[in-house]
C-alpha cells in the first residue's frame, strides 16, 4: 500500500468523526451543560415548575393517544396493501407518504383552515360547542397526521417480502381471521412494528411546527414540551428552557436506545 | 372422499388460466396433476383448497358443495411448495397448529394434542427434531414437518403443490417413496402438482396431464406412456423429435424409417407426424436410408448422436455406449423407434376414438 492510499481513508474517517462531534455530540452535551449550569437544585426546580410539568404531561398524553392509533392504522394499511389488489391501491401507497413530503406547518394551516372559526367546518363545530383548535383534539390530529407514515412504512416492506403463504397455510388449517393475525401475522412483523412504534413515538414527542399552529401555546393548557421550550427561551429563561429541552432530549435518547436494542434483537 | 369437478373456469384479469375442467377423483386415490408451468395445475389445486375461487363450475366433495364452504371449513391438508412453516414456532407447535386453533368445544385436550403430534413425528421419522425451529432444518426435514402439519388435522383431502420441487435429486427419490408409504398408511385422497413426469408416473395411481388450462389426458402411467392422447402430451413425455410421415393402416411410413416395433394407431390415412424420444430409437446400418450419422459424442455411459436426414433435418439419438453397434460418422442408418406416438393431419379414424389400452 502506498502512503497516499493509507492517508485518504484516515482523512475521511477524521472528517466523519469531527462533523459528528461538532454537529451531534457537542450540542447534545451543551444542552445538559446549560441545563445544569446553575446546579442540581435549580435544575430540579425548573423541571418541577407546574407549567413545565404540565407540558411534559401533555406531550406524553399526546404520544399515548397517537402511537396506538398509528399502530392500528399502520398495520391495517400495510396489510391491506400487501395482501389485496383493489382499485386505488397505488393511490393509498402514495397517500401514506404524503405526510413525509409535506411540511408539518402546512398540515397545521390546513387544519386551521378546516376547523377554524372562519374555516369550512368552524361554524358547525362552534354551533355544537366542539372545540378542536387550541385544544387537545387539534394537537392530537396534527401529530397523528405528521406521524402516520412511520408504522406503515416499516411494516409494509416486510409483509410484502414475506408473502401470504403462511397465512394461507393457517387458513387451510382452520384458523379464524383473528387467530391468523395474532398467531401468524403479528409474530412475523413484531420487530418491524416495534421499531415503527419507536420512531413514531420519537416524532410525536418532538413535533413542533404543525402543533404550534393549532395549539395556540396556551401555558398550562395546550403547551407541549417543544412549544414550552420555545416559550421559555423567548422569556429569556435560558436555564428553564434548557432544563425542559434536556427532558425532551432524554426522551429522544431513551427512544433511540430502545430502537438500537430492538434492532439488535431482530437480527 | 370422492372429488367431482365439473366445468371449472378461472381467469386472472385477461388471462384464462382454466378453460373448463372436468375431473373425478376416487376415494383414497393418489392423483398427480402434471403439466408445464402456466398450465393451470396449481390454480386448480388452490381452487380445491379454497384459496382461490373459480369463475364458473362446480366442486363437489363427498356430496357436499365445497364452493359454498370457506377454506377453514373444508378440512384439507395443503402442503406448499416452499413449505410455509411458521418460523417463530417449534416443529411441535407447527404440527399442532391446526389442532390448537380449533374452537374450544372441538379442541382436543393438551395431552391428546401432544400424543397426536408424537405419533406424527414418528410417522414422519423426525421425533428428534420436535423442539427445533424451521430455520434450523434442512429442506427435506421442512418438507416432512409441512406434511405433518397438514396431516395433523386428519384432512379429508391432502393437497401438495410441487412437494419436491425445491429439493435435490437424491432426497426427492427418498421422499417420493416415503410419501407413497404415508399415503398407504393414512389412506386419504391425495392430489399433488408436479411438472416432473417421472415423479408423477412413479408416485400416482392416475396422472392428469394438463396443458394451457385444459386436461389433455387422464390415465395410468402405462396408458399415457403407450398412448399419448395428443402431440402436446407426447412432447411433454420427452418426445422432442417430430418426423413427417405418411400413415397407412395405422402405421407410419417414411424413407429410412422402420416403424414395425410401434403399436398401430387409430389415425386416418394420409400425411401425419411421428413423435419420438431420442433415447428410444435403435439404429441399423442401411445404405439406402437418407439418414446420415453426422456427429458422435460420448458422455461415458451414453453415445450422443446427431443424424441428418431429408431436407437437412437433424435429429438427436441417445444410445447406451455398451452394446452399441459399430457406428461410423458418414454412414447411412435406418431409424427403428421403440416408442413413438403418431397423429394424422386428418385426425383420428372415427370421431372421438377412445384411447386404446393395447395393440
Amino acid at each position: 500500500m502506498t502512503r497516499q492510499s493509507r492517508l485518504l481513508p484516515r482523512l475521511l474517517i477524521a472528517i466523519a468523526v469531527l462533523s459528528t462531534l461538532v454537529m451531534v455530540v457537542a450540542p447534545l452535551f451543551y444542552i445538559f451543560a446549560a441545563a445544569f449550569a446553575q446546579g442540581w437544585r435549580a435544575y430540579v426546580q425548573n423541571i418541577m415548575d407546574p407549567l413545565t410539568l404540565h407540558a411534559i404531561w401533555l406531550t406524553v398524553l399526546v404520544a399515548l393517544i397517537v402511537v396506538p392509533l398509528n399502530i392500528v392504522f399502520g398495520v391495517a394499511a400495510a396489510w391491506l396493501i400487501a395482501r389485496f389488489r383493489f382499485p386505488g391501491r397505488s393511490l393509498l401507497v402514495t397517500a401514506i407518504e404524503i405526510p413525509f413530503s409535506i411540511s408539518p406547518i402546512i398540515a397545521g394551516i390546513c387544519y386551521l383552515l378546516l376547523y377554524g372559526r372562519q374555516g369550512f367546518l368552524g361554524p358547525w363545530l362552534e354551533a355544537h360547542d366542539i372545540q378542536i383548535l387550541f385544544a387537545l383534539p387539534g394537537i392530537v390530529l396534527v401529530t397523528l397526521f405528521v406521524t402516520s407514515p412511520f408504522v406503515a412504512r416499516e411494516v409494509l416492506p416486510l409483509m410484502q417480502a414475506q408473502g401470504s403463504e403462511q397465512e394461507e397455510a393457517a387458513v387451510t388449517l382452520g384458523a379464524s381471521g383473528w387467530q391468523i393475525f395474532r398467531r401468524v401475522t403479528l409474530p412475523n412483523i413484531r420487530w418491524a412494528l416495534l421499531y415503527g412504534a419507536v420512531l413514531c413515538t420519537a416524532r410525536a414527542v418532538g413535533e413542533f411546527g404543525g402543533v404550534s399552529v393549532v395549539s395556540g401555546s396556551i401555558r398550562g393548557q395546550t403547551n407541549t414540551l417543544p412549544l414550552h421550550v420555545e416559550l421559555l427561551f423567548n422569556d429569556l429563561n435560558v436555564a428553564g428552557a434548557f432544563a425542559a429541552a434536556s427532558t425532551l432530549t432524554l426522551i429522544a435518547v431513551v427512544t433511540l436506545l430502545l430502537k438500537a436494542v430492538l434492532e439488535g434483537r431482530a437480527r | 372422499m370422492t372429488i367431482s369437478i365439473t366445468g371449472l373456469t378461472k381467469s386472472f384479469d385477461a388471462t384464462q388460466v382454466l378453460r373448463g375442467i372436468d375431473l373425478k377423483v376416487e376415494d383414497g386415490e393418489l392423483l398427480a396433476l402434471l403439466g408445464p408451468s402456466g398450465s393451470g395445475k396449481t390454480t386448480l389445486l388452490r381452487i380445491i383448497a379454497g384459496l382461490e375461487w373459480p369463475d364458473a363450475g362446480q366442486l363437489v366433495v363427498a356430496g357436499q358443495d365445497w364452493l359454498a364452504l370457506p377454506a377453514q371449513k373444508r378440512r384439507i391438508g395443503f402442503v406448499f411448495q416452499h413449505y410455509a412453516l411458521f418460523p417463530h414456532m417449534t416443529v411441535r407447535d407447527n404440527i399442532a397448529f391446526g389442532l390448537t386453533v380449533r374452537p374450544r368445544s372441538e379442541r382436543p385436550a393438551p395431552a391428546q394434542i401432544d400424543a397426536t403430534v408424537d405419533n406424527l413425528l414418528n410417522l414422519l421419522q423426525i421425533p428428534h427434531l420436535a423442539d427445533r425451529f424451521p430455520g434450523q432444518l434442512s429442506g427435506g426435514q421442512r418438507q416432512r414437518v409441512a406434511l405433518g402439519r397438514a396431516l395433523a388435522i386428519q384432512p379429508a383431502v391432502l393437497l401438495l403443490d410441487e412437494p419436491f420441487g425445491a429439493l435435490d435429486a437424491a432426497i426427492r427419490r427418498d421422499l417420493r417413496r416415503w410419501l407413497r408409504e404415508v399415503h398407504e398408511k393414512t389412506g386419504s385422497t391425495t392430489i399433488f402438482v408436479t411438472h416432473d413426469q417421472e415423479e408423477a408416473f412413479e408416485l400416482a395411481d392416475r396422472v392428469v396431464v394438463m396443458g394451457d388450462g385444459q386436461i389433455s389426458q387422464i390415465g395410468t402411467a402405462d396408458e399415457i406412456h403407450d398412448h399419448p392422447a395428443s402431440a402436446f402430451v407426447a412432447q411433454f413425455m420427452g418426445a422432442s423429435i417430430t418426423l413427417p410421415v405418411t400413415l397407412r393402416g395405422g402405421r407410419a411410413e417414411a424413407p429410412g424409417l422402420d416403424a414395425r416395433e410401434l403399436m398401430t394407431c387409430a389415425e386416418a390415412d394420409g400425411p401425419g407426424q411421428l413423435h419420438l424420444r431420442p433415447d428410444s430409437i435403435a439404429l441399423e446400418s442401411d445404405p439406402a436410408s437418407p439418414w446420415v450419422l453426422t456427429r458422435k459424442d460420448s458422455n461415458g455411459t451414453d453415445l450422443r448422436l446427431v443424424l441428418t436426414g431429408p431436407d437437412d433435418s437433424q435429429i438427436d439419438v441417445d444410445l447406451p455406449r455398451r452394446g452399441a453397434p459399430a457406428l461410423v460418422v458418414g454412414g447411412h442408418f435406418r431409424l427403428r423407434p421403440l416408442w413413438g406416438a403418431m397423429f394424422s393431419d386428418a385426425g383420428p379414424v372415427a370421431p372421438a376414438a377412445p384411447i386404446r389400452l393395447s395393440a
